[in-house]
């Protein structure tokens, strides 16, 4: 068997059996890589020379000992470039490692590859990427999603264990959905933001990518805890994510969101999840409707906030101290105004105008003020509905992978494929996307993805649901023919 | 007849909090470093780092604001206040906007915070300047200007900053002058800062207006910066309010700005006019979470020390000293620290008092030293005292010695010894002398007896110089009475 086809435990079996080394596997890996990445184009860069020493020095008992793992351009690497895949910081390497990063070494793993992705991690497709383009492993005409689709593609593809994302809005449910792979996003604050990257500082949260649900709780076993250098991560105590994967569903509660399953939905996607969610009522689930009256307003409440965080955490770029410096400059102010001009992207441009524009004063009440109270009141949605259920089940995207180009001229569209997904963020729960069948499209067979949304803090029993799924479904065995 | 003119003066002071590290790093806070070395991924702004709150700074913030009466938030918050400056790394100044620590409250004048050549004529003695809010934000990086270029040292860059704003409730610069030392004095009772203008510890923005006598609206209010010493502070609003005046009464007007001091030349100059209010887009700082002061405020008010006012007052009471020798004592902690201790190894606090005010304060003032460098302990000066006042030596001895004392470090005792200072207390001896400058007196003796008193200073001053300072004035006194009697 070749071993880049393997997950986390697959692969843990062997290198702990003296079957494999972890050199073996990253020159499986790295073979691989070679062989699909110039179609699939997931990664940005790879120290190649770094991952070789740490493989051969790696401790195989240590819980992710001797393991690869692709790293979403976002999150700071010492040593490694950390571009978030924008011209404004080409050239600009890490000076220290992101908490996750330290925690992954201190497990044994070995951080190995920077992924592409939407500039920023602004978009739903990784077209935003300012330096390469990403495609879709099951048709390389269209889009892996986003804004973590490197992260995804690679997973899907056989080019990375396991890889971290990020999830602002859903950018780790809808990629791993439209690339047919596991992807979590865990409860806001599960995970140290520390060395990531900000987006929007109250969304964002770091999540892993992984071919099965069992590698995805290994990983979050490693990734969770409280931070003190992350002023908002939780206080949680540790626990082990895979203690209840296993048990069968009899007493669970499934709620089915009215309000996720509406007109514009593909009728494939909409099909295929019902399917799904029938096959857990014959697990033994019992599924329920449930309401999330306010969700209409997630998008736009989601916009407003997203894009007002972003605009103050993104005026550190400014070519002063680091990355793109426009030449020729008249002043400080022509610094400022043609470094950033030329550094930023179309999208990412929209997104800071708009977010300036809505703390605006005169304007800062009608939009952000009162976008934190509806905030407010998708969470009570949330809380009511988790007092019902145990995790409420939904598509994670209403379509499939679009083909490139399809959207780039209207970003209200785009804003749209985040619909199922932009609620959790607000909410700060917790969320996973794992494969439940496939659709036909032009001939192309693509990965349809199916979401489960837990009350915060409840991974366990979000990955237990969701366990009980996968090992009794084939979906995630499936490869796209590369 | 001409009109007169009021002036109405705010400031807002910004004071550098006495932590070791930085407001939301580990970063040591120090002073003159090298620059540029005290920095991380934090307090460079760099992607991806994050803040997290220096509690000690909250509570140094809490206890000004205890010190100064104000209402202490419950529940806090920080803000980001959004503007680009290259001296700021995240081009973002994390603040507190609408819901500061503090908020109230207020300074309370005395007459020695005033500058000495104006403590006579005090317009409104005990006057409390209230203030409108205190917080806490954090400092930005120092620039320096070269001929063509400008540096950035960021080991100033997140140092914990304290905002102290006050009404514009001050009338004149002799009462800014005021406000700002009883500050400053409170804050180094408090121990939250050395708040040294000079050093930057504490700079000072004025903002000043003056509108005719009997009218109620304020004038167009001009700020004024740049002031690096208290006494700058009150010539740049004399000079700015008599320039204001020259304004209106020549029929022209002000325009809202922003003027720089001069120290070396005397006089404001304009550095930018106000055209519309900054938009700092201010919103709530998503990275941290709103402090519960609640926590920790029953330590702070444990750490509240006793303030000069209180320690004025108290000394007035129990050592019936003079009002004005309490404010000197009080106006610098350590130097009413070492007057207290010394004051429990003598019954003679008064005399103390003087002892500390005049001989030992000039002598520290001519060696350019602060009490704090002083050789002389507290209880050795009590000693001192105590050979004075049980004879041992007269208080002309006491002079040589503490003069021995201060330069040596040495006891009163052991100069005494080595010097063979005792006083002359043999009552034969002295009254041998005190018949001789009676005898070689007459004119003296003859005033005495005709009622005038004092003449007897004079003959005990000659029997000293026959004892070479060495007889106990008490008993010359004394006998001189009985033999003149
Ligand atoms: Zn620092």
């Amino acid at each position: 068997m070749d071993l880049h086809t393997l997950s986390i435990s697959a692969l843990q079996t062997r290198l702990r059996s003296g079957e494999t080394t972890p050199s073996a596997a990253l020159e499986a890996l790295e073979s691989r890589i070679a062989s699909v990445d110039p179609k699939v184009g997931g990664y940005l860069s790879r120290n190649l020379l770094r991952a070789r020493q740490e493989a051969a020095a790696a401790d195989v008992s240590l819980p992710l000992g001797g393991i690869p793992i692709a790293i979403k351009d976002v999150i700071n690497v010492q040593g490694d470039p950390c571009t978030a895949a924008s011209k404004i910081l080409q050239g600009y390497t890490a000076s220290y490692n992101a908490t996750v990063i330290q925690k992954l070494r201190a497990a044994g793993a070995i951080p190995f590859g920077r992924l592409n992705m939407d500039e920023f991690a602004m978009g739903s497709s990784t077209e935003n990427s300012a330096l390469q383009r990403t495609s879709n492993p099951w048709d390389l005409t269209r889009i892996p999603g986003g804004s973590s689709g490197g992260s995804a593609a690679v997973v899907a593809a056989d080019e990375a264990f396991a890889s971290l994302g990020s999830d602002t809005g859903g950018s780790i449910r809808q990629p791993a959905a439209l690339c047919g792979c596991v992807g979590l996003k865990p409860t806001y604050g599960r995970v140290s933001r520390f060395g990531l990257m900000a987006f929007a500082s109250s969304l964002d949260q770091i999540g892993p990518f992984t071919k099965t649900v069992e590698d995805s709780a290994r990983l979050l076993n490693v990734l969770a805890g409280k931070d003190p250098m992350d002023s908002t991560s939780l206080e949680a105590p540790t626990e082990d994510y895979t203690r209840l994967l296993g048990r069968d569903l009899k007493g669970i509660k499934l709620g089915m969101p009215k309000e996720y399953f509406i007109e514009g939905i593909d009728p494939q996607v909409d099909a295929t999840v019902r399917a799904a969610i029938r096959h857990f009522e014959a697990l033994g689930a019992e599924i329920v409707e449930v309401s999330l009256p306010h969700t209409q307003y997630a998008v736009a409440v989601y916009y407003i906030i997203a894009t007002a965080e972003a605009s103050a955490n993104l005026a550190r770029y400014d070519g002063v101290r680091y990355g793109h410096r426009a030449e020729d400059l008249r002043n400080i102010q022509d610094l400022y105004i043609r470094s950033r001009s030329e550094g930023f992207g179309e999208e990412v441009k929209r997104r800071i105008i708009l977010g300036t524009y809505v703390l605006s004063s005169g304007y800062y009440d009608a939009y952000y003020l009162r976008a934190q109270k509806v905030r407010t009141l998708i969470r009570q949605d949330f809380e009511a509905a988790f007092k019902k259920v145990d995790a409420l089940i939904c598509p994670t995207s209403p379509e499939v992978a679009f083909k490139i180009g399809d959207r780039s001229g209207d970003p209200l569209k785009m804003y749209l494929a985040d619909i199922f997904t932009i609620a959790t963020n607000l909410a700060g729960n917790c969320g996973i996307s794992l494969p439940c069948g496939f659709a036909q499209m032009e001939g192309s067979r693509l990965p349809v993805g199916l979401q489960l949304l837990g009350d915060s803090l409840q991974e366990a029993k979000l990955l237990q649901i969701a366990h009980a799924y996968e090992s009794s479904t084939p979906w995630h065995k499936e490869r796209p023919v590369l | 007849m001409a009109t007169r003119y009021i002036p109405t003066i705010g400031l807002e002071v910004h004071v550098q909090l006495k932590t070791r590290s930085k407001m939301f790093c580990g970063c040591p806070v120090e002073y003159g470093a090298e620059p540029n070395s005290h920095t991380c991924p934090v307090c460079l702004g760099y992607p991806g780092a994050l803040p997290v709150m220096n509690e000690t700074a909250l509570r140094m913030t809490a206890l000004t604001g205890l010190m100064l009466n104000c209402k202490i938030a419950e529940v806090c918050k920080f803000d980001r206040k959004n503007y680009f400056y290259p001296d700021m790394p995240k081009n973002y100044q994390i603040s507190q906007y609408d819901r500061p620590i503090c908020e109230e409250g207020g300074v309370p004048l005395h007459d020695l915070a005033y500058p000495k050549d104006a403590q006579k004529a005090i317009q409104h003695p005990g006057k409390i300047v209230k203030l409108v809010r205190i917080h806490l934000e954090e400092d930005v990086a120092k620039s320096t200007h070269f001929e063509t270029s400008t540096g950035i040292d960021f080991n100033r860059a997140g140092t914990p900053l304290m905002e102290i704003v006050s009404e514009p409730d001050i009338d004149s610069p002799e009462e800014a002058f005021a406000y700002l030392s009883a500050l400053q004095q409170i804050l180094v009772y408090g121990g939250v800062s050395d708040a040294d203008m000079e050093k930057g510890q504490m700079r000072c923005d004025c903002n000043v207006s003056v509108r005719p006598e009997g009218t109620t609206e304020l004038g167009t209010k001009i700020e004024i910066k740049n002031m690096n010493t208290i006494s700058g502070v009150r010539r740049a609003l004399a000079f700015e309010i008599e320039r204001q005046i020259e304004v209106l009464s020549k029929g022209g007007s002000l325009a809202q700005e922003t003027r720089r001091w001069d120290d070396g030349l005397g006089q404001t100059s304009l550095m930018r006019i106000k055209e519309s209010a900054h938009d700092y887009r201010y919103f709530p700082e998503p990275d941290l979470l709103p402090v519960d002061t609640r926590v920790f405020m029953e330590e702070v008010r444990k750490q509240r020390p006793e303030l000069p006012a209180e320690k004025r007052e108290r000394f007035v009471q129990s050592y019936g000293i003079t009002d004005y020798d309490a404010a000197v004592l009080a106006a610098d902690r350590a130097l009413a620290d070492y007057f207290e201790l010394a004051a429990r190894g003598t019954s003679k606090p008064k005399a103390l008092a003087n002892w500390i005010l005049n001989d030992l304060l000039s002598a520290l003032s001519d060696a350019g030293e602060t009490i704090r460098e002083c050789r002389v302990t507290a209880a050795q000066l009590a000693a001192l005292l105590s050979i004075i006042d049980s004879g041992t030596i007269n208080a002309g001895q006491g002079k040589a010695v503490f003069a021995d004392m201060l330069r040596t470090g040495k006891d009163a005792t052991v100069i005494v010894e080595e010097k063979g200072l005792k006083q002359e207390s043999d009552l034969g001896a002295i009254e041998a002398l005190c018949q001789k400058s009676i005898d070689a007196n007459p004119k003296a003796v003859e005033e005495y007896r005709g009622g005038k008193t004092a003449s007897i200073n004079f003959l005990k001053g000659q029997v000293m110089k026959l004892s070479q300072g060495k007889a106990n004035p008490a008993i010359v006194g004394e006998i001189l009475a009985r033999l003149l009697g």
